[in-house]
Order: structure tokens, then C-alpha cells, then sequence
């Protein structure tokens, strides 16, 4: 089952169809771009360990105001480039001398890529439902190229996270997680994402991190009193069941997702 | 100043400091020694020591520098003062600056700097302690740290030095044969055998330049052996978690809008936006083919090319003085 660690100009493939993200073709063979996990399915791809994050069309990111123009405002997506959001993909009508009571310097957004031109003009978009700018809650900051361990398997990670922490999370492609909540969830939570962080090339992560969640939550609830401990053991366990339902829900969706693609 | 050794080579063949003429000094590498950058690399080779960390992608200031069709590299060579016996007067001086030059060149053919157009990628190779083969040891030390960074390369670079002493030519040279010595040819290439660094203090014959190519290259492919034990061996530290099975779902699937979003609302087209074609996955059930691992055997013939095809700078200064 493990995944193979590969380097920068390791030969991957005699079979130059073979070639994936990360991967290069020379002389009709496919060489590895990068340090990072050979993932072998399909295509072979190279998994970085790390790296910067580079915006693509249609990806999730929070991004943070760093300059405000009289018709565009200018955010930091935590990669070499900048993102613009003009006025018109505000989802209201706007006044130019309105912009900065908006959003100003140092505000953070929850945004989409709408498109990225050759010389990585990267264009933001907020036209879109859940996107908005951040008043509440906290940043959280990770590795862009371990996103997809945060997301989890079809969303199973990120689900988990909610329905253990009861918190709000929004997870962006450029590697900055949102989450909103109560403090000591929040806490929790963080502490969560360190985790996923830290172990994520290991398997049976979304068990491990579910179960640090409940016992950091059992010591939580030891230091109440003995009522509120009752009402939430009895609120747990209906999360639990709440929680089996959605997971089961979003692998099915996954699955038939899976089909469509394999076709 | 006057400790220049009678013999440099002894009856035995052996070397001032125990090797045979054709032995790399020992190197160790450790990986990610600095949390601030993006990458990082410590290197030690016999007596010289050099820290080299790497930035980027990131945005390059002044704009007028950018280039709008692919990243800038820029490389900084700098010897600490205190890496030499003599102190080294700060800042750059005429021997950094070629140095950082060369260096440079000698990554930009196997870095992808296509894919980062406008951007800058900073190497920052500083040098703790030198005892000749510091511009070497700076390059090994920053292949590392850029594929560290992340980094897209075509491959690694491997550089190590052939010089001449006693009318012999030996590989990897160390200070009192580099001061002494009646040449010196430091090279850098990548794991294909093109040469991406060729310079050459005092003289060689063509036969001799053609031999010692050829030690060169022998010496390359060890230390990007060690390089590739290296990097390898990053993750080594804990095995316990290093069985890696659904890892890194590269599930761009879900982007994540994921408030509380109601079943029927779920974006559907978000799920198959773009990557998901060839990035879904399902429970990290892979097979592993047996992948041939040994590229590195195919250094192929280059000294003829490498004479004429590639930069010579004859006749600059490779003192590390």
C-alpha cells in the first residue's frame, strides 16, 4: 500500500500517455517534475510535499485585502500572485467611495477564482453562494499541497471536522482554512488541523483525528456540571447518528461522481 | 604563507588527507533545517559547510525585473567572514558575484520556470565554513533545497570538482591541493550528464581536460546518489507513520463551500470542475507497479559536447581565498 517517494527527474513510465500533473514527457518517457508521492492511478501523477500555491480557474480561496482601487480590490491569495476583485463580482451594486467601508485593507474574503490569463492575471469572483467577506472567526494557515488531506476522501474529512466541532469551515485551495465557532471548539479544531498537518501522509487519519475530537470534547464536558453533561452526551449521540447518515450520503454521491468519470 | 606539502600524492597513492585520487570527500545532508524558508539544506563535504535556503514562487520586486513569460532565478553565493581562516570582507565582492552567476545558470536548465511567469525563485547559498569546492557544495546543497521547496525540475544537479597535482588528476579537491594544485575544473551536471557548469583554473591538455570530464562525472553520480539517499530518506524519521494508503486524495472534488449547505443545493458542477477528471480517486487502492528505479545509470557520453557546447569561464579565480 505505500506510496512511493519519488525525485525531481526520476523515470516514472516508459509509456509518454502515462503522464500526469507533475510530471514531464521527454524522448516518449515520463519523468517525475517533483519531490513529492508517486500516485499511480490512471495517470501517474506526482503528489508535491510542498510548494506554493498557483491559482487556477474555479478554485475556493480566502484572500485578504491588501490594497482597495476605485474599482477593483486587490487581495493577497498566498501565492507569487495577486487576485482582483472588481466591483461588479461583488455580489451588490457598489459606489467606488464605498469599497473600503466593505472591505478594507487587512479584511479577509471568502472568494473564487473566476479566471487566470496567461501572464497569471488572476481574476476573483464573490458571486456565488457562501462566498462573502469575513467579519467572524479565525485563519487558519496550512501547507496549499495538503488541502486535499483536509478535504478528505470526498469531503469525509471536512464533514467529520463540522460534525465533531459544530464549528463553520471552509477550507481554500491556497492552503488557508476558515473556521468559525465557539472559542473552545475552535481551539479544538486547530488543534485538529496541526494534526492533520503533521500526520498526513499516514492512513487512517479522518478515525484518528474523529476520536482525538471526542476526547478532547469528553474532557471539555467533565469540567461542567453533571446535567449539561447528560444533555450533551444525549446531543452527541444524535450527532452521531446525524453524522453516519451525511457521510454515508456524501460516499454515495462520490461514488456515482466516480462512475460518471470512469465512463 | 608557505605550507605548500612536498608531495601531495604519497607512495601509496594516497592523498594528503587518506583518499585515492578518484574518492569524494564525505558529505551529510540534512533537509529543512530552516522553518522560515520554503526549502532548506545543510550540507557538510569534508571540511566545508554551507546552509542554502530557497524562497519562491514568489512575487518579484522591482517589477521592472520580471520576466513575463517565466520565473526569474535569482542566486546569492556568499562566503560568511568567519568561514575562512582571514576574514572575508562582507558583502559581494567580485569572486560572489561570478559565482552567483554561473550557479545560477547551472539550474536554469532544469528548473520549470515556464510555469511561474512574473515570479522569482531566491537561492541563498551561504557558505559556514570553506575548504575548497564551496561553489560545488553550494550547488549540491541547493538542488536539494529547491526540490525541498517544491519546486518543478527536470532533474537534480549534482557538481563536484577535478583537479590536477603532482602532474595527477584527482577528484574533489581539498584546500592545500586546491591552493597548490596546477588546476582545477569544477563541473556541475544534471543526472543525464549535460553540463551545466564548466570552469577551469590553470591548465589541462585536451587529454587530460577529456580525462578528468570523465572523473567528473563518476564523481557527480555518487553524490547525486548520496543527494537521492537524502531526500529519500527525509521522511525516514517517522516510520512509524509512513505508511502512506489513501493519502493525498487529490480530490479537488469537493472545492468546499461547505457551509450549511442543503442537500439539494450542492453544487454538482463545482464536484467536477476542472481536476476532477483526472484527479478523483477512491480509497487510495493503488497498485504499485515495479517501477525501475536506477535513472542515474544513464550518464551518457558528454565530454566531446561538453567542450564545445557549454560556458567555459578559463581562467577564473577558484581560490576559495
Amino acid at each position: 500500500m505505500e506510496r512511493e517517494i519519488v525525485l525531481p527527474g526520476q523515470l516514472l513510465s516508459e509509456n509518454k500517455t502515462d503522464s500526469g500533473p507533475g510530471t514531464y514527457v521527454k524522448d516518449g518517457k515520463v519523468y517525475s517534475l517533483l519531490y513529492g508521492i508517486k500516485n499511480t492511478r490512471n495517470k501517474i501523477a506526482v503528489i508535491p510535499f510542498s510548494g506554493k500555491y498557483i491559482p487556477s480557474g474555479k478554485d475556493f480561496v480566502i484572500g485578504t485585502v491588501i490594497e482597495v482601487t476605485p474599482s477593483n480590490w486587490i487581495f493577497d491569495i498566498g501565492s507569487p500572485y495577486d487576485g482582483l476583485l472588481h466591483v461588479s463580482e461583488y455580489p451588490k451594486r457598489v459606489e467606488s467611495d464605498r469599497m473600503p467601508g466593505i472591505m478594507d485593507v487587512g479584511d479577509s474574503a471568502l472568494l473564487r477564482v473566476k479566471d487566470v490569463n496567461p501572464s497569471m492575471k488572476v481574476e476573483l469572483s464573490m458571486r456565488e453562494r457562501g462566498l462573502k467577506p469575513l467579519k467572524v472567526g479565525r485563519i487558519i494557515e496550512v501547507v496549499p499541497a495538503r488541502v486535499p488531506r483536509v478535504i478528505g476522501h470526498g469531503g469525509s474529512m471536512v464533514s467529520m471536522l463540522k460534525k465533531e466541532t459544530g464549528c463553520e469551515i471552509f477550507v481554500g485551495q491556497n492552503g488557508r482554512i476558515w473556521i468559525n465557532g465557539n472559542d473552545s471548539d475552535l481551539d479544538h479544531l486547530t488543534e485538529a488541523i496541526e494534526m492533520i498537518m503533521q500526520q498526513s501522509h499516514t492512513t487512517g487519519l479522518t478515525e484518528r483525528v474523529c476520536q482525538f475530537l471526542r476526547n478532547e470534547k469528553d474532557v471539555a464536558d467533565a469540567e461542567e456540571s453533571i446535567d449539561a453533561e447528560e444533555d450533551l452526551a444525549e446531543e452527541e449521540e444524535a450527532e452521531d447518528e446525524d453524522e453516519s447518515e451525511i457521510a454515508e450520503d456524501t460516499y454515495r454521491k462520490v461514488d456515482a461522481l466516480l462512475d460518471e468519470t470512469d465512463e | 604563507m608557505n605550507d605548500k606539502p612536498e608531495k601531495f600524492i604519497d607512495e601509496n597513492g594516497l592523498r594528503l588527507d587518506g583518499r585515492q585520487i578518484n574518492e569524494i570527500r564525505p558529505m551529510t545532508i540534512k533537509i529543512g533545517v530552516l522553518s522560515r524558508a520554503d526549502g532548506s539544506c545543510y550540507l557538510e563535504w569534508g571540511n566545508n559547510k554551507v546552509l542554502v535556503a530557497v524562497y519562491g514562487p514568489r512575487e518579484l520586486h522591482p517589477r521592472r525585473l520580471q520576466k513575463s513569460d517565466s520565473a526569474l532565478i535569482r542566486y546569492r553565493y556568499n562566503m560568511a567572514a568567519f568561514s575562512v581562516e582571514e576574514r572575508v570582507r562582507p558583502g559581494p565582492s567580485r569572486r560572489s558575484i561570478e559565482i552567483s552567476k554561473v550557479s545560477r545558470e547551472a539550474f536554469e536548465p532544469v528548473v520549470m520556470t515556464q510555469l511561474y511567469p512574473g515570479a522569482v525563485i531566491d537561492v541563498f547559498a551561504e557558505v559556514l565554513q570553506a575548504d575548497a569546492g564551496t561553489r560545488t557544495a553550494a550547488i549540491n546543497a541547493a538542488s536539494i533545497a529547491l526540490a525541498d521547496a517544491g519546486i518543478p525540475m527536470k532533474g537534480l544537479v549534482a557538481a563536484c570538482a577535478v583537479g590536477k597535482v603532482d602532474d595527477k588528476l584527482v577528484l574533489d579537491l581539498n584546500k592545500p591541493e586546491d591552493n597548490y594544485g596546477q588546476a582545477d575544473l569544477p563541473i556541475a551536471m544534471t543526472q543525464d550528464g549535460d553540463i551545466t557548469l564548466v570552469q577551469m583554473d590553470g591548465d589541462l591538455s585536451q587529454e587530460e581536460f577529456k580525462q578528468a570530464v570523465e572523473m567528473c562525472k563518476e564523481g557527480c553520480r555518487q553524490i547525486l546518489e548520496i543527494q537521492k539517499e537524502a531526500l529519500k530518506n527525509k521522511f525516514a524519521d517517522d516510520t512509524a507513520v509512513n505508511i502512506p494508503d489513501d493519502i493525498d486524495e487529490v480530490t479537488y472534488v469537493e472545492a468546499i463551500v461547505e457551509f450549511d449547505i442543503e442537500e439539494d443545493e450542492y453544487p454538482e458542477e463545482d464536484d467536477i470542475s476542472g481536476e476532477s477528471e483526472d484527479e478523483d480517486e477512491d480509497t487510495g487502492s493503488l497498485d504499485e507497479e515495479g517501477e525501475p528505479e536506477d535513472i542515474e545509470e544513464e550518464f551518457i557520453d558528454i565530454v566531446e559536447e561538453a567542450a564545445d557546447e557549454e560556458e567555459i569561464t578559463e581562467g577564473s579565480d577558484i581560490r576559495e581565498q
